[in-house]
C-alpha cells in the first residue's frame, strides 16, 4: 500500500491542477490552481509534467503521513514545513522514505503552499482535470476539501533522486506594489473621476474573499448609468462593480456568467501574486496594455521552460529496494534509509 | 453591429447588438458553431451568451490581432449559414405537493389557482438563451409575466436537482443540488447535466415545454433516467411559431 495520509488537516486543502477549461460553455467552473506559477513550478521541482495536480494548502497546511518512498517539492507561501520534526527546505527536490511525517504550521507569508508529488495521485479526471470543485463537490478527492484520515494512493513509487544544487528560484512570495489590470469591456461605463480615481487609491481586500473571488473594500466606485450588463461570460482576473459600487475580482472558483459592469481585468501573471495576498492585505492597480501584458506572460513561460530545461537530465529513478530505519543518536531520532539499486 | 473587445489578456469579447432577442442570440449560436469548427484547435474554449460570445485563447499560441482577423473573417457567413431548426424539449414535471413546496406561494402572490398556476407554466415555450451559473443551468425566456414572483428572502440551503423554480419574471430549472432563492414549483425527473459525461440534456437554442405529470408517472420515468434507458421527446419548432 502507498499512499499518504492526512492526519491532521489544514484549514483548506484541496487537489488542484490547471482546471477544467473547455466545459464553461456548460456552466462548468474551470477551477484550478490559485497560483498557477507556484503549481507549475512545484511540479517541475517534483520531476512531474508541469500540469500535475498537487495539493493546495490555504493559510494552515496539513500534517502528513507518507506510507511510501516518493519525491517531493513544496512551493509557494511559506508555512514552515517540518520533516519528521525539522527544517525542510522549500522549492527544492526531497526524498521522502516510507513513515515520515510532514508536517505544516500556517503561512508566515503569503497564504498558498502547494505540495507536489512526482507522478502524481491516482485519481481520475473528470472532464480533463483533477481539480476540485468544493461548491458542487466535482473532481479531486470526493469533490471536497482533504479532511484527516484521507488516503490518497500514488502514481509512482520507490523512487529517488539525487541531490540537485543551485535550483536558481525562490520563494518569491512578497506584497506586490501593484496589481497590473488591462482596461476592461465596461471601462467607459463608468464615470470619469471613477476611471482616476480606482487607479489613485488602495483597495483593501475583505473577510469575503475566497477561491471564487475577492471583494475588495475602499473607495467607491460610480458607473455613469447602472452596474447591470446582460450577463455575458466571465473571464479570470475580471474585476466587476456592482451596486454597492466596490470592486470584486473574479477568481478561479468563479461562475461562468456574469451580469456587472467590469472595470478591468487583473493580468495573468499577476493573478499569482493575488492569490497568495489575504484579508487584510491591500491592492494598488495600475493600467498597463494588452500588448505589455501578453509580453509578461511570455516572460513567466520563458523562465518556467528556464528551470524546465535545468533539470531536464536530473532524472528521478526507480529503486528496486528501499529499507528504512529508525535510529537513535542521543535519544534524538533519525529515520535512515538504504536504496538497493 | 457586431463589437470586438479585448476581454483580459487571454480573452476576446464579441458583441452582437444590445438587447436580448431569439434573432440575436440565433446570430450568437450559429457564430459560437462556425468558430469552434473553423478555430477550436487554436483557442482554449468559447462561452457563448444572450447576445455575446468569450473566446478564451492562449496567447502564446495565438496573439490577440491574429484570432481578431481570423474571427472577423468568419462574421460574414453568419447570415450565409441556414439556421437549423430549433428543437423543443419536453420536461415532464410533477407540480405541487413535496415536489414543488412553493406553488401556492406562487398562486396566492398573484390571485390564481394552483392549477391556473401550472396550466399558465406549462403551456409557454421558453427559448434557452445560455448555460451558466451553475453546471448545465439554462437561461430561460418567456414566462408569464402572471405567475411572476419574488425570490424568497431567505434561500434555501439545499434545492434537489430537477427542481423547476420561479424567481422574479424568469424560470429555471436547478440542474444540479444546489443552494437557491427562487419559488419551487415542481420538478423533474430528467438529468440535466452529465458530470462525468460533460453533457447537456439541452442546449441554447432549444425551447422548453413543460408537461404535467403525476407523481406515479414521474417515479416511472425516474427509474429509467437512471438506467439510462430515458429517450428525451424533442419536437421541431415551426417557423411560424
Amino acid at each position: 500500500m502507498d499512499y499518504l495520509k492526512i492526519i491532521k488537516q489544514g484549514l483548506l486543502t484541496t487537489i488542484q491542477d490547471y482546471g477544467r477549461y473547455g466545459f464553461q460553455k456548460y456552466g462548468v467552473t474551470p477551477s484550478g490552481a490559485m497560483d498557477v506559477e507556484s503549481m507549475e513550478i512545484a511540479n517541475i521541482i517534483a520531476g512531474n509534467k508541469r500540469d500535475e495536480a498537487v495539493l493546495e494548502m490555504t493559510y494552515v497546511g496539513d500534517e502528513i503521513l507518507f506510507n511510501v518512498n516518493t519525491v517531493i517539492a513544496i512551493t509557494g507561501a511559506d508555512m514552515n514545513p517540518l520533516l519528521n520534526n525539522k527544517r525542510l527546505d522549500m522549492y527544492e527536490r526531497i526524498n521522502i522514505n516510507k513513515g515520515d511525517v510532514l508536517k505544516f504550521s500556517y503561512a508566515k507569508n503569503g497564504l498558498r503552499t502547494y505540495l507536489s508529488v512526482y507522478g502524481g495521485f491516482k485519481i481520475n479526471k473528470i472532464m480533463n482535470s483533477k481539480s476540485t470543485y468544493t461548491k458542487y463537490n466535482i473532481g479531486g478527492y470526493k469533490g471536497r476539501k482533504l479532511k484527516k484520515g484521507d488516503i490518497l494512493y500514488i502514481n509512482e513509487i520507490n523512487v529517488r533522486s539525487d541531490k540537485i544544487e543551485n535550483i536558481n528560484i525562490q520563494n518569491n512570495i512578497k506584497k506586490p506594489e501593484y496589481i497590473r489590470v488591462i482596461e476592461g469591456p465596461d471601462f467607459d461605463s463608468f464615470n470619469e473621476k471613477s476611471k482616476q480615481s480606482f487607479f489613485e487609491n488602495e483597495y483593501e481586500i475583505t473577510d469575503q474573499s475566497d477561491r471564487m473571488g475577492y471583494r475588495l473594500k475602499g473607495e467607491k466606485i460610480f458607473h455613469k448609468e447602472g452596474p447591470d450588463i446582460i450577463s455575458r461570460g466571465l473571464p479570470i482576473g475580471a474585476i466587476q462593480v456592482s451596486g454597492d459600487n466596490q470592486p470584486i475580482i473574479m477568481l478561479s472558483d468563479r461562475q461562468t456568467i456574469g451580469g456587472y459592469t467590469v472595470i478591468g481585468v487583473v493580468v495573468t501573471v499577476d493573478i499569482n501574486k493575488l492569490a497568495q495576498m489575504k484579508p487584510g492585505d491591500k491592492i494598488k492597480f495600475k493600467k498597463i496594455s494588452l500588448k505589455s501584458a501578453q509580453k509578461l506572460i511570455k516572460n513567466e513561460k520563458d523562465s518556467i521552460n528556464k528551470l524546465e530545461n535545468y533539470l531536464i537530465d536530473k532524472k528521478i529513478y526507480k529503486v528496486h529496494d528501499i529499507k528504512n530505519f529508525e535510529i537513535k543518536v542521543n535519544g534524538e531520532k533519525f529515520n535512515v534509509s538504504v536504496v538497493k539499486k | 453591429m457586431i463589437n470586438y473587445k479585448p476581454y483580459g489578456d487571454s480573452g476576446l469579447l464579441i458583441e452582437i447588438g444590445n438587447e436580448i432577442s431569439d434573432e440575436i442570440n440565433d446570430k450568437v449560436l450559429t457564430f459560437t458553431n462556425l468558430i469552434e469548427n473553423e478555430l477550436g484547435s487554436s483557442i482554449v474554449e468559447t462561452i457563448p451568451a444572450y447576445n455575446s460570445v468569450l473566446i478564451i485563447y492562449d496567447t502564446l499560441e495565438l496573439n490577440y490581432d491574429d484570432l481578431l482577423s481570423k474571427v472577423k473573417s468568419l462574421e460574414e457567413n453568419i447570415s450565409v449559414i441556414n439556421k437549423s431548426k430549433n428543437r423543443i424539449v419536453h420536461i415532464p414535471t410533477v407540480y405541487g405537493g413535496e415536489y414543488g413546496e412553493d406553488l401556492k406561494i406562487v398562486a396566492d402572490y398573484n390571485g390564481l389557482r394552483k392549477e391556473e398556476v401550472i396550466d399558465i407554466h406549462s403551456s409557454t415555450l421558453y427559448r434557452v438563451y445560455m448555460l451558466g451559473f451553475t453546471p448545465g443551468f439554462p437561461y430561460l425566456g418567456g414566462m408569464s409575466k402572471k405567475i411572476a414572483t419574488p425570490r424568497k428572502k431567505t434561500p434555501r440551503k439545499q434545492i434537489e436537482k430537477g427542481s423547476v423554480g420561479i424567481g422574479g419574471n424568469q424560470t429555471g430549472i436547478y440542474s444540479t443540488n444546489s443552494p437557491g432563492g427562487w419559488q419551487i414549483i415542481g420538478r423533474s425527473p430528467l438529468e440535466f447535466f452529465d458530470i462525468k459525461k460533460a453533457k447537456s440534456l439541452i442546449n441554447p437554442g432549444d425551447f422548453l415545454k413543460f408537461e404535467s405529470v403525476d407523481e406515479n408517472e414521474y417515479y416511472r420515468l425516474k427509474k429509467l433516467v437512471e438506467k439510462e434507458s430515458y429517450i428525451i421527446k424533442t419536437s421541431v419548432l415551426e417557423d411560424n411559431f
